[in-house]
C-alpha cells in the first residue's frame, strides 16, 4: 500500500492504493466518489471515462498510481459552483439525453472532451467521437442532440422548447 | 488481478534494469496488458511503467525520415504525423478516443496482435524497430501472432519509418471490438511498392508479394485485377471465414492503391 495524491476537480486528495488499484476504484472505493460508474471493466464500454491531465480516459484501465501527481476531472467536477448541472449536463437533460444513466458520466465526460477541442461539432463528428461510449438504452439519438445543443447549435429534429 | 510493484522510472536505463527483474514487465498505455491482467493471464509482480520516460515521447521528422518514440500515444501520433498523412490516419482510426489517449505504439508492436493496426504500417513502410540494444527491420519483427523478435525485457524506444511518395491504410471495420477484421496498408517508394496485411492470416501480419510486384511495375489498382489471394492459413472466426478475408485483403488493396495514387 502507497499513498496517492492527486488532484481531482480542483482539490488535492490522498486515499491509500496498491499498485493493482484502478484509477476507477481509487475514485469510487478511496475517495467514494461514485459519479464515475464502472459498467463492463473490460476497457468496452466509456461508462469509467474520465479526465487526466485534461484528456479523456478509461478510468478502469489506468491504475491510480499512473495519475499519481494529475490533474483528474469527473462528472463531479462538470456542475456549475452553486451545485446546478453544467452546460454539457443541462443540455443531456433537457433534450432527453438519457435513461437509465448508467452510461452518462462517461457521456458527459467524453462530450466535454470533444468539445474542448471542437466547439462546434458536427453531428458524424460527435457520433465519431463517442465509437468508445455505449448506450444500452437511448439509441444515441437524444446524446448526439444533447452534444449539438450544449455546442449552441441547432439541434436536428428538436422539438422547439416553449 | 494479482497485486504488483508498481515502478515508474525516469530514463531507459533504469526501466530496462528493473524489467531484468523476475517477472517484470513494461507497462505501455495498458489498454492492452491492463485487461489481461484483470484475466489473470498475465500476473507480473513488478511493473515498470514506460509512459515517464523523457526522451521516449514525441514525433520527429529528419530528411526523408519521421521518427516516433517508442512510448508516443496514438492520439499523438495522429495529431502530429503529418509529414506521414497515411500514418497519422492509421493512428487516429484506432479504437477510440480514451484508447488513443493511452495506447503506445511500442505498446502494440510488442503486443503483436493480429488485428492490430500498426504493425501493418511497420511492414508496410519497412520501418525500423530500435530498441535499447540495437536496431531491428520490419521484415525481421514480426515472428506471427502475438510474437516479436524481441528479448525479455528488451524495450521498444523508437521506430522509424522512411516517408513514401504515396500510402494508404484501409481498414475493415470489425464494429464490436474497433479492430481489423482486415486491415492491408500500401505505400510506394521509389525503389518499389510494398503491401501489409493484418487481421487476416494465422501467421499474424505478412507482406502480398505478388501484388507488390504488380504494383511496383504499375502503381494501379487495375494491375491487381488478375491476382487473388489463397484462403490457406487464414484466420476463420465468427466474424469471417478464411475465404472472406482473402476476398477482403484484395478489395482492400484495390482500395488503399485508389486512395493513394
Ligand atoms: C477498446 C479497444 C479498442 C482497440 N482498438 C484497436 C484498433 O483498432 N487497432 C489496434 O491496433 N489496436 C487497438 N487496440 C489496442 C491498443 O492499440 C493498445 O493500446 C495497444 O495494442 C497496446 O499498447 P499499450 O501502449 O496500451 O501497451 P500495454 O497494454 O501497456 O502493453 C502491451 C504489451 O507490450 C509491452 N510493452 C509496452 N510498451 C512496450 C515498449 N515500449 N517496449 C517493449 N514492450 C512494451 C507490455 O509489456 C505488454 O506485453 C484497442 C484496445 C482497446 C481497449
Ligand atoms: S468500465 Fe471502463 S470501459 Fe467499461
Ligand atoms: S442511458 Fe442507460 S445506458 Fe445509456
Amino acid at each position: 500500500m502507497a499513498t496517492i495524491t492527486m488532484t481531482v476537480n480542483g482539490s488535492e486528495v490522498s486515499a491509500e492504493a496498491e499498485g493493482r488499484t484502478l484509477l476507477s476504484q481509487y475514485l469510487r472505493e478511496g475517495l467514494g466518489m461514485t459519479g464515475t460508474h464502472v459498467g463492463c471493466d473490460t476497457s468496452q464500454c466509456g461508462a469509467c471515462v474520465v479526465h487526466v491531465n485534461g484528456q479523456a480516459v478509461k478510468s478502469c484501465t489506468m491504475f491510480a498510481a499512473e495519475a499519481a501527481g494529475a490533474e483528474v476531472t469527473t462528472v463531479e467536477g462538470m456542475a456549475n459552483a452553486d451545485g446546478s448541472l453544467g452546460v454539457i449536463q443541462q443540455a443531456f437533460q433537457d433534450h432527453h439525453g438519457l435513461q437509465c444513466g448508467f452510461c452518462t458520466p462517461g457521456m458527459v465526460m467524453s462530450a466535454a472532451a470533444l468539445l474542448k477541442d471542437n466547439p462546434k461539432p458536427t453531428e458524424a463528428e460527435i457520433r465519431d467521437y463517442l465509437e468508445g461510449n455505449i448506450c444500452r438504452c437511448t439509441g444515441y439519438q437524444n446524446i448526439v442532440r444533447a452534444i449539438m445543443a450544449a455546442s449552441g447549435q441547432e439541434v436536428p429534429g428538436a422539438i422547439a422548447a416553449e | 488481478m494479482h497485486n504488483f510493484d508498481f515502478v515508474s522510472p525516469s530514463t531507459v536505463e533504469e526501466a530496462a534494469a528493473a524489467l531484468q527483474g523476475d517477472e517484470a514487465q513494461a507497462l505501455g498505455g495498458g489498454q492492452t496488458l491492463i485487461p489481461t491482467m484483470k484475466q489473470r493471464l498475465a500476473a507480473p509482480t513488478t511493473l515498470v511503467s514506460l509512459t515517464g520516460i523523457a526522451g521516449m515521447s514525441g514525433v520527429s521528422s529528419d530528411g526523408g525520415a519521421l521518427t516516433i518514440g517508442g512510448a508516443t500515444t496514438h492520439a499523438t501520433v495522429a495529431d502530429q504525423a503529418g509529414a506521414y498523412p497515411a500514418l497519422a490516419a492509421l493512428a487516429g482510426g484506432i479504437g477510440d478516443p480514451a484508447v488513443r489517449n493511452r495506447g503506445t505504439i511500442g505498446g502494440s508492436l510488442a503486443n503483436n496482435d493480429p488485428s492490430a493496426c500498426y504493425p501493418s504500417a511497420v511492414l508496410g513502410s519497412g520501418a525500423t524497430v530500435v530498441t535499447n540494444t540495437r536496431e531491428i527491420a520490419a521484415d525481421d519483427f514480426f515472428d506471427g501472432m502475438f510474437t516479436t523478435a524481441l528479448d525479455e525485457g528488451e524495450i521498444i524506444t523508437a521506430v522509424r519509418f522512411p516517408v513514401p511518395q504515396a500510402a494508404s491504410y484501409q481498414k475493415f471495420l470489425q464494429p464490436a471490438s474497433r479492430f481489423a477484421l482486415t486491415g492491408v496498408f500500401v505505400a510506394q517508394y521509389a525503389d518499389g511498392v510494398r503491401v501489409a496485411v493484418t487481421g487476416a492470416s494465422e501467421g499474424g501480419v505478412f507482406r502480398w508479394s505478388e501484388a507488390e510486384a504488380a504494383l511496383s511495375a504499375d502503381f494501379s489498382a487495375g494491375a491487381l485485377d488478375g491476382l487473388s489471394v489463397s484462403a490457406d492459413g487464414m484466420i476463420g472466426d465468427l466474424h469471417g471465414t478464411p475465404e472472406y478475408r482473402a476476398h477482403l485483403i484484395k478489395v482492400l488493396t484495390k482500395r488503399a492503391v485508389s486512395a493513394a495514387a
